[in-house]
């Protein structure tokens, strides 16, 4: 998937890996797509909720050996 | 000047205050739908739910909603997110601010020991309150010995409490294969040389060894005898067993609660088992002196816990007020046991397997299974 930025949040724990997502998020274009890394599985759930309140998109979200990854267009 | 510091409270200080009724505001931060599955509870407490990330631009929104003069406790997973909250509300200019340390996490670890009475050589015996999540454990002390019954996987508490009224934990029992937590038993048995004593019928798959909890096979505690009492009830589960220690408390496992009946279908098997369920409560318990001190293994509801969180009530009691054992038709008490039943447990099939050795899950996966409420009884919805 074609990216326009990489948020890398492995390690951090909550709130971190939103804060974050969040200021990347910002200073995106509309219609632009972030990768967002995280290892924290608590905040799994916490991000879908996050995007969805956003109104932003969830393309997808992939776990790959132990590494969450988000991949979220900006609306 | 505003006081811009926070302040911690742990699992422990909060049980207290729901014990004593103390008020306190909470803000819980965690996502709408771990809340809405399990919450911190309690009479003296108001409780509203906005998620951490809803507040990424600062708190000022929510401000109204937050009172003044009341104590604040931020509360959300693991810890971080509270925090984080609990010092923007604090910058805000609230002043008595607190998270709590280690979240909801600590707070479903949390055990408080209440006593439930002294027994008759001079024993004691001992509930193990887990608040957060509604189990309860039981320590008989007698002579520099100790049993534990139906022992959580917070093994070192039971050790140490052990240690602090300077006995020896010899036995460690489980009324019935768990679903809704990992058993301590066998780990307590292994720490301590204890004997672990599982009932034969639920103990079929296990991979490790036990003895036989068997009707006839008293359990003595200290040198004068507490009688640990097997009595066979099955229902929740197949192997289901009851004690009756000192032949005044009756530990009644999961089968009957204070304000409700023990569900018979986590095993998968609730048709098989509903008849063994009635049986055991409309006729074996029946049989049993009515004057009996009836201890469970769960609560589902903080209204279940009386003076100074004890859960407990008279057998003879339970039989007037208990909804369970209050249903004349074996049809309908077919239907409510086995219909409509509240969600199960949280991943209660990996934990069935945990408690029977065949999976060896790390503790921050147990840690995980166990998260959510207990729903044990056929009224827990």
């Amino acid at each position: 998937m074609k990216t326009d930025l990489t948020v890398d949040t492995k390690g951090m724990a909550c709130p971190m890996p939103i804060v974050k997502a969040k200021k990347a998020l910002d200073s995106l274009q509309s219609g632009q797509v972030m990768e967002v890394l995280s290892t924290d599985k608590g905040s799994i759930n916490d991000f879908q909720a996050w995007v969805k309140q956003t109104k932003h998109e969830l393309l997808s979200y992939e776990e790959d050996n132990g590494i969450y990854k988000f991949y979220v267009r900006k609306i | 000047m505003t006081d811009t510091t926070i302040k911690k409270m742990t699992a422990k200080e909060l049980t207290r205050m729901v014990l004593d009724k103390q008020d306190l505001f909470i803000l819980d931060v965690r996502n709408e739908t771990d809340f809405n599955d399990w919450k911190i509870e309690g009479d003296s407490i108001e409780i509203i739910n906005i998620p951490y990330f809803e507040l990424l631009e600062g708190v000022d929104d929510i401000l109204p909603r937050i009172p003044v003069g009341k104590k604040i406790l931020v509360v959300c997973a693991k810890e971080g997110s509270s925090k984080f909250v609990a010092e923007q509300l604090a910058e805000a200019g609230r002043g008595d601010v607190f998270y709590l340390e280690g979240g909801m996490k600590s707070w479903s670890e949390y055990l408080e020991p209440v006593k439930i009475g002294d027994l008759k050589d001079g024993g004691e015996l001992y509930q193990f309150v887990r608040i957060g999540k509604g189990c309860l454990s039981y320590m008989a002390v007698s002579n520099g010995e100790a049993a534990v019954v139906d022992a959580l996987r917070m093994t070192d508490v039971f050790e140490q409490f052990a240690k602090e009224k300077g006995a020896v934990i010899k036995h460690t029992l489980d009324t019935h294969l768990h679903a809704d937590h990992i058993s301590g038993g066998r780990k307590l048995a292994e720490t301590t040389g204890a004997t672990y004593w599982l009932p034969p019928k639920d103990a079929e798959e296990v991979t490790f060894g036990y003895e036989k909890l068997e009707e006839g096979r008293d359990i003595t505690v200290g040198n004068t005898t507490i009688r640990i009492q097997p009595v066979y009830s099955p229902g929740h589960t197949i192997g289901s067993t009851s004690f009756i220690i000192d032949d005044q408390y009756l530990l009644t496992g999961d089968i009957l609660f204070i304000e409700s009946i023990g569900r018979p279908d986590l095993a998968g098997q609730a048709e098989d088992w509903v008849s063994d369920l009635r049986e055991t409560l409309y006729n074996r318990y029946k049989s049993l002196s009515e004057n009996l001190l009836v201890l469970p293994a769960h609560f589902g509801k903080i209204t279940e816990l009386g003076e100074g969180g004890r859960v407990m009530a008279k057998l003879s009691d339970l039989y007037l007020s208990n909804p369970g054992l209050n249903i004349a038709e074996e049809t309908e008490f077919r239907r409510t046991v086995t219909e409509n039943l509240p969600p199960q447990p949280n991943a209660y099939q990996q934990i069935r397997q945990t408690n029977m050795g065949k999976i060896n899950p790390s503790e921050d996966e147990q840690r995980d299974m166990e998260i959510g409420p207990n729903r044990c009884a056929v009224h827990d919805k």
